[in-house]
């Protein structure tokens, strides 16, 4: 265990990498582990705003919405057949919602600001949801074809299960070592020092303000990644991608693996996929099970399923990344 | 656009008034607890719903809506009571986003139950008979049922103001939202206070509930989305304001009834709206001061 959780800990990106290159091998069936993957990317981006900055979004679903809108109108409607152009237009339409929504809800802190971001990613969806020409409304957003990734001169088709997986890896560990840096930076220092004690930030003279929109921003075009990338994995887009369920998911998948900690928003999201797999079959109501096992660890796991085994290694509290710096 | 008639104006401002009563009914719990306790209550809404559906159950069971009106308030506050007691007090202390994170939690399991017990399909819960026709109030026409509402809305709030400026224990409960440790090195339970205030906020969210469901319809989602709502108004008027709560639930009530009437299209973006214009202008909200509950 502790040469596991060495290895772990002085290679964390690397780890993640070559997990998710095994997980379709172990399985039951592969797309549960692209699931896996893609999901674990989303709390990724939630996490860098709720557990290395401080500040608890309700409204992710904003932008990994935006992001799949975004992929999805550029391949099925404006008809823009590049895997990489659709990409850059998810990732962009999330990180720019991120900044605008940001703007807004920056002006308050504490409490006001999770309603905040709740009220806005609510004002997308009923926006999504209405705007029925450009997003197909009610009936998600369809047509998106399946794609062939034009790499040199290789043809891989992206709908094979297998292709798909890998391509989705590639791009979630620049993801990781664009997070990995992100965080090892003066700016990721800054990022933690507003969450240890903002005012205390702020009497530094960081410009705090601005630190916390562009941990909102990165936050938000992480998430937006995801968000493009589930909306080609599924090849549609519904519009409940937008709804205030979808950013509850990675409130959940987050605290559930372990806030503020590397690997947690992946063990959370595995946590939860594939306890929503196994509940889906015996019962509809899984969401209840999946509410009480929830309140169970905000009330006695508040570091998470990986927070606290990092506890239990040796002894530090929650930020395995510090003890990798 | 409609022809604009001056009793249909009349009508649409009522309803507003209607709407945002229910809004106020909510927001003021919602603040009052957070005020005191510094919990935001997510579960607020979802409270509301099981106000509507306990209301619903009891109606059928006693034949009486009076009996419903007033019982499954008092089942609802007893259930927030026993949530306070068993989970949000252990979270004491440990800041504001726990208890959200709980209360989030405690919000989709409810409405998870509920869809269990009660099934997925909405309820349709109707005013009772002697309230069920219009009342001719000389310009207009309006239904009984909406008056009734008001006019529980303004008892309920009259007596909440009552209760907070000119008892005893409201005095406590004031003195315990500015400072809780003054207050305990006097030698009174706080702990009490907390729970009935929980009590008596998460008992009007029931009552909002029962009130609302011949309005707005009875279904396992109408608490989540009403809570969305409620912090709108929140962060207009102020939280722990409860004027604000009061002044912005009906200023809300009144955009979203007016624009059902000019622009139906716009009614459910045109609550952001308002909010986004009010961060702008004004972004502690209409009643709240810089800096506080932050």
């Amino acid at each position: 265990m502790r040469v596991l959780y060495r290895v772990l800990a002085a290679y964390p990106s690397v780890s993640i990498v070559v997990f998710f290159a095994i997980l379709p091998f172990v399985v039951p069936y592969k797309a549960l582990a692209t699931q896996v993957l893609v999901y674990g990317l989303f709390a990724l981006g939630f996490n860098l705003l709720y557990g290395y900055t401080g500040l608890l979004s309700f409204g992710h679903a904003a932008y990994f919405g935006l992001g799949a809108y975004g992929a999805g109108i550029a391949l099925a409607k404006i008809g823009w057949t590049s895997v990489w152009v659709a990409l850059a237009l998810g990732v962009s339409a999330a990180a720019v919602g991120g900044a605008i929504i940001g703007f807004f809800a920056l002006r308050r802190r504490g409490i006001y600001f999770a309603m905040l971001t709740l009220a806005f990613a609510q004002l997308l969806y009923f926006v999504a949801f209405h705007m029925a020409s450009v997003t197909g409304g009610d009936d998600g957003l369809r047509g998106i074809p399946t794609l062939t990734l034009g790499l040199l001169a290789w043809r891989i088709p992206l709908g094979n299960p297998t292709n798909f997986h890998f391509f989705a890896l590639a791009l979630v560990a620049v993801a990781i070592f664009a997070l990995r840096r992100i965080l090892d930076s003066p700016f990721g220092a800054v990022l933690a020092a507003i969450r240890e004690n903002t005012d205390r930030a702020q009497a530094c003279g960081y410009d705090v303000q601005r630190v916390k929109l562009v941990s909102f921003v990165f936050s938000a075009a992480f998430t937006g990644l995801a968000g493009a990338l589930d909306a080609l994995r599924i090849t549609v887009v519904p519009v409940e991608a937008l709804y205030w369920s979808t950013s509850g998911q990675a409130v959940i998948m987050t605290l559930l693996g372990g806030a503020g900690t590397f690997f947690g928003p992946f063990v959370g999201a595995g946590t939860f996929l594939v306890l929503q797999d196994r509940l889906a079959i015996v019962t509809e109501a899984w969401p209840l099970v999946i509410g009480l096992i929830f309140m169970a660890f905000v009330l006695f796991l508040p570091q998470g399923i990986w927070g606290t085994l990092l506890a239990r290694i040796d002894g530090h509290h929650g930020d395995d990344s510090a003890a990798q710096a | 656009m409609p022809d604009i008639t001056l009793s249909a104006l009349a009508a649409q401002l009522f309803t507003g008034l209607v709407l945002g009563g229910i809004l106020v009914f909510l927001a003021t719990g919602l603040s009052l607890i957070f005020g005191l306790m510094g919990v935001v209550n997510f579960a607020h809404g979802s409270l509301y719903m099981l106000g509507a559906y306990f209301g619903f159950f009891l109606w059928g069971l006693t034949r009486s809506y009076w009996a419903a009106l007033i019982i499954a308030p008092l089942m609802v506050g007893l259930f927030g009571v026993i949530v306070e007691r068993t989970m949000i007090r252990r979270l004491y202390g440990r800041g504001p986003d726990d208890p959200l994170l709980l209360t989030f939690g405690l919000s989709l399991a409810l409405v998870e139950a509920v869809k269990l017990v009660w099934g997925k399909v909405g309820l349709v819960l109707d005013p009772p008979a002697q309230l069920a026709g219009a009342v001719d109030l000389g310009f207009m026409k309006f239904p009984a049922f909406r008056l009734f509402v008001i006019a529980v809305t303004a008892v309920v709030l009259v007596g909440l103001w009552l209760f907070l400026e000119k008892t005893n224990v409201g005095l406590i409960v004031r003195a315990g939202a500015r400072d809780p440790l003054m207050v305990r090195a006097l030698g009174i339970d706080l702990g009490r206070v907390w729970l009935l205030v929980f009590g008596l906020g998460i008992a009007m969210a029931g009552l909002a509930g029962i009130l609302a469901g011949p309005l707005r319809g009875v279904y396992a989602e109408m608490g989540v989305e009403i809570i969305i709502e409620c912090f709108v108004v929140v962060v207009v008027g102020g939280m722990g304001s409860l004027p604000g709560a009061v002044v912005a639930g009906l200023l809300i009530g009144e955009v979203v009834s007016l624009t059902t009437y000019f622009a139906p299209k716009l009614t459910e973006i045109v609550v952001f709206l308002v909010m986004a214009v009010v961060l702008l202008v004004r972004p502690s909200g209409l009643f709240g001061e810089p800096g506080l509950a932050e």
